[in-house]
Formats: structure tokens, sequence, C-alpha cells
């Protein structure tokens, strides 16, 4: 090695220059060997499988016959047909009361949990960055419901809630919150918060411990200034803590965000079959697979990617949030 | 004048700490909630309690005993542990070429990996349906292996990547200095150094196909080859209308204590590769 520096001097420019490119151009073709079999997997698990969903969406493909659907333009979508005696019937995904109502409860559902959970999380985060005995137990603590399998936090909830033997009304009635039993899962009023009340539950601690991070990066001498100046705690909060912890927050709610657009799972087991939580992501896969309309399912699949992609860079574009962490470098 | 203020200080203390102790309580009780039922059977179960009264174990010997439940669990691990070591090993070859290697187009691809995993899984249930079908896949863990790279594998390479960026380049220097050619780079230099995240982000993406449910409920149909959580979805009791709640709780503290364990042992690596990935394992 050390031989190797001494030559280095020697060498005229022209051969520097043609080794510097030669280098240059390994390292290229290094980084599309390394990239080339990701690619390739991520081609086929997600790019083919969405083009083909997308091509469904536009046939009239059955789920028995998957082969034997025929080209029908934007029949899923929209059609109409005029009766003779002159009423125009409009049929499709977009006049669907069903999708709407999904659409709604999507929407609904993805804001209120983690309008919730950024202000829980902040809070538990603020707590957390705060020194003091038994920390680690807490955040230890705090840990334990994001690890729990969301299917079993639906099963374990599903009980909690039960209307009869659930313990949470056993609770409410003891402390009388409520005079009577509620069926929190059943009840086409209580469905939502019942899934609210679950998802916010198990997501929180997410979100504290991104909020968490965030705080830790925050230098401790800005806080030890706006002491001696005598500044209030809620103006520090306001004025110094969010504004600094802003880049990381605004990442943290657009994965949730995101997160929240797509629940299934949740939804699936703890309130099956009711109409007031049914998400895009629901009604979509009961389309495709349980009600055999795999093309009318397929054209929800693809509206509901539109609209979620069209939410993300509406949210990108308004909150210029650097994603790939590497403005800053 | 000193008497306000001590009480005054008191009373904060007392004040936080009641709001640490409810945020606790909150986070764990449910699960504390579940143990206890486990352990109950008959009309016990229907009787609410709050502190543990039996500890009967008939539950969880029915649920191993069970035909299909501890097949089930062998199917989540194996597929599980299959997704994790293809998500790996085809990662760390990516990572490296996407943080040490500058070419034209690598934000581009790096914003397209990070579009992928936050993709609506149901936009391609029905493309993968059909590829699941055509491939002969169906009702086969590898089906399943398949479907769950599409979320796996950018979550591995988005991380891994964060990780690597962060090395020093003097490491990568003096590689070249000794002429190693790239891939033994990537072996002997990197990957002794990047072990601990590695290890943390492979248990990430393990979490994440352990609690999978869309792509296993969709793509089997028989029951022994379902994994844990389509299992624990689906169980049901002699009719219709009674659920076995002491087996759904017996099954569900099975599947979630290893879990609550590694989570817990592994607590710092992890909320480390959580806030590099910035995204949900």
């Amino acid at each position: 090695m050390i031989a190797k520096e001494q030559q280095r001097p020697l060498a005229s420019r022209e051969t520097a220059r043609g080794k510097v490119f030669d280098f240059r151009r390994q390292k290229l073709r290094t980084a599309r060997v390394f990239l080339a079999p990701m690619i390739l997997v991520l081609l086929c698990v997600a790019a083919w499988p969405l083009a083909r969903t997308i091509y469904f969406s536009f046939t009239n493909t059955s789920l028995n016959d998957l082969y034997g659907g025929q080209w029908v333009g934007f029949d899923n979508y929209l059609n109409w047909r005029t009766l003779s005696s002159g009423r125009v019937i409009y049929r499709g995904t977009l006049v669907d009361p069903d999708w709407w109502n999904a659409v709604w409860n999507t929407f609904r559902f993805a804001i209120i949990s983690v309008g919730f959970e950024t202000v829980l999380g902040l809070m538990i985060a603020l707590v957390l960055n705060a020194e003091f005995r038994g920390r680690g137990l807490v955040r230890a603590a705090i840990l334990v419901p994001w690890a729990i399998p969301t299917i079993v936090s639906a099963r374990l909830w599903g009980w909690m809630l039960h209307d009869q033997f659930g313990i949470i009304n056993d609770m409410l009635l003891k402390l009388g919150l409520i005079s009577e039993k509620i069926a929190w899962t059943a009840s086409p009023d209580t469905a939502m918060i019942a899934v609210l009340i679950v998802d916010i539950w198990k997501t929180t601690p997410f979100m504290a411990l991104l909020c968490l991070a965030g705080l830790q990066m925050i230098p401790r001498d800005i806080y030890e200034a706006a002491r001696v100046d005598g500044v209030h705690p809620i103006k520090v909060f306001f004025y110094i803590t969010l504004p600094l912890i802003r880049p990381a927050l605004m990442v943290a709610v657009i994965f949730r965000l995101l997160d929240a657009m797509r629940i299934f799972d949740l939804i699936y087991v703890l309130t099956p079959n009711s109409t007031q939580t049914k998400t895009m992501s629901v009604i979509a896969r009961e389309n495709l697979i349980d009600f055999d309309k795999f093309a009318y399912g397929s054209a929800q699949s693809t509206l509901l990617f539109v609209i979620i992609s069209l939410s993300v860079l509406l949210y990108i574009w308004l909150g210029r949030v650097d994603l790939t962490g590497e403005r800053d470098r | 004048m000193m008497q306000p203020h001590t009480a005054r200080k008191v009373l904060k203390t007392t004040l936080f700490y009641a709001l640490v102790a409810v945020i606790v309580v909150v986070a764990i009780f449910p699960f504390y909630y579940a143990i206890i039922t486990s352990f109950k059977t008959g009309t016990d179960l229907f009787r609410i309690s709050y502190w543990p009264e039996q500890l009967d174990l008939s539950n969880y010997r029915n649920v191993l005993e069970s035909s299909t439940f501890p097949r089930n669990l062998l199917n989540s691990v194996y597929v599980s542990s299959l997704t994790v070591l293809l998500s790996l090993v085809l990662a760390v070859t990516a990572a490296y070429a996407l943080s040490r290697i500058r070419f034209r187009g690598r934000g581009l691809l790096l914003l397209t990996i990070l579009g992928v995993s936050m993709f609506p899984q149901i936009a391609i249930l029905a493309g993968l349906f059909e590829l699941v079908r055509a491939t002969g896949l169906y009702n086969t863990p590898y089906a399943l292996v398949l479907s769950y790279l599409i979320f796996t594998l950018p979550f591995t390479v988005w991380v891994l990547t964060a990780f690597m960026r962060d090395l020093p380049v003097e490491i990568e220097e003096a590689a070249i200095m000794d002429g190693l050619k790239p891939w033994q780079t990537v072996v002997y230099v990197f990957l002794p150094l990047m072990w601990p995240a590695t290890v943390t982000t492979g248990l990430l993406a393990f979490i994440g196909a352990w609690n999978e449910f869309l792509f296993a409920l969709t793509f089997t149909s028989s029951a022994s080859s379902r994994t844990v959580p389509v299992a624990i979805a689906l169980f049901s009791g002699s009719t219709e209308f009674e659920t076995p709640w002491g087996l759904i709780m017996a099954a569900s503290v099975l599947v979630t204590v290893p879990l609550v364990a590694l989570v817990l042992i592994f607590q710092r690596k992890i909320v480390a590769g959580l806030t590099a990935g910035g995204v949900k394992g």
C-alpha cells in the first residue's frame, strides 16, 4: 500500500485522469449490477401486479375465469343506459353509494386517528423527554401495544369491548359514566369509535417514539437560554420545540396517514359487516374475492391507488416535506 | 414564603407521576387482561375480574394440541424468516449502490422505492392473485413470501441505505486502496460494520411479515396453510354464535409473547431503526 502511494505522483496526468474515469465507470457498473436484482423483484411484485389490476378494471374478468374477460372500457367506473321511457340509468363505482360511503369512512378514520395519535404521541414524547426515575421502564411499556400484531389487538379489544361480558362496559358502569351496556362493535353509532380507540391505542407509541427522536435532536442549551430569559414553558413549546421538530413530525404524519388510508385488517376483524366502518380496502376486497365482482373490485382498487397517490403528492407539495433525507447533505 | 413553593412542586411531581402511571396502565392493560382471560375456562370466562384468580392451562393445551394451530405457527415462522432472508440479501447490495455511488436518477429511484413501500396493498391484490394462480403458488407459503417482498424489500433497502450513508467515506477509500472488489467491500467491510443495523432491520421486517393479514387471508384456502394472524381471525367455536374467547386469548398470548420479548430486548436498536426508516414495521 505504501509503495502504491509513493508511485502516484510519478504517473503522468493523462493516465491519472484516465484512471479516475475508469474508476468512475467501474463504480457505475457496480451500481447497475447491485441494483438489478432488487429492481427486478420490485417490478415483478409491484409494478406488474399494479398494471394488471388497472387492466382488469377495464374488463369484465371474473374470479373463476381470469383470462376470459373482455375489454369494456370505463364501464366498471361509470356507464349509463337510456331506457325506452327516456330515463337514464347510471351504473358503476362512481355512482355507487357504497363506494362513496367507504371513501368517507376512510378519510374520516384516517384524519381522526392520525390527529389523535399525533397529539397524544407528542404528549407522551414530552413526558419521556423529561428526566425521571423509571423512564426506561415507561418507554418499554409503551412499546407493548406496538409489538402486538394488529389481528391480536383487534381480538383483544373485541373481547374487552364485548357488549355482555366486556370489561370496558363494566368499568364505565362502575364509574357511573354509562347507564346501560353498549354494544361497541355492533351498534352503528359506536362501531367507528371502537375502531378508532383500538387504532389510536396501537399506533400512538409509534408516533411517540418518532416525536421523541425529534425532541432529542434539539440542543439542550436552547432550553437553557429560554429558561434564563424567563420564557413561559407553554411559549417555549410553541415557539421553540414545535418549529424545531416540525420536519420530523411532518414525515411521521405522512407515513401514518398513508398507513391509515389503506387500513384493512383491524376493521375486517373488529367490526365485520358494519357499513359505518367499511373502508375502501375492505369494500374493494369484498368485491374482488367474496362477491365475485373481480373487475369491479379492480376498478375500486385502482381508484384507491389514484386517491392515495394524489393525497401524497398534495401533502408533499403543501408541506414541502423532504422525504429522502438527502437535501440537508 | 418557602412553603407554598414546595407544595406546588410536590403537586407538580405527583401530577407528573400520575400521568406516567396512566400512560403505562393504558399501554399494558389490554395485554394483561388477555393473559388473565387465557387462564380462565367455562363460565369463569364470563365473570369479569380485574385480578388473576385461577391458573388453568387447559386453553393453552387445547390450542397446542389442536390439529392446525401448531402448523399455523410453523407456517408463520417459515414464511417470515424466508421473506426477511431474501429481502436482506437483495437489500444490502442495493443499499450499497444507493448510498455510496453517485449516479443519475438516484434520487428518483429512492423516491420510487419509498413510494412502493407506501403502496396500498389492495391496489396490487388483483394482479398478484393472477400471478399467484398462474405460477401455481396459490395456497403455498411461497405465495406469501413473494407478496410480502413488496413491503419488506423497500423497507429494508430504505433503512439500510440510511444507515450506510452515515458511515464515513474513509472506510471505503481504504478498501479501494487495498484493491478490494465492490462485492468484497460489501461483504468484508460493510457487513461487519452494519450487522447491528441489519439485525434491527431484519427484526422489523420479520414483525411486518409475521403480522401481515390481507395477503395471507387471500392467498391461502386451507386451514393447514394459514398463517397465525389468519388462524386467530378465523377461530370459531362449535356454533356460529359461540366464540371460543379462552382459546383465542391463549393463541394470542402465544404469538405475542415472543414478539414483545424481542421488541423489549432490542428496544434501543428498534427505536433507531424506526427513526431511520420512518416506516411502520
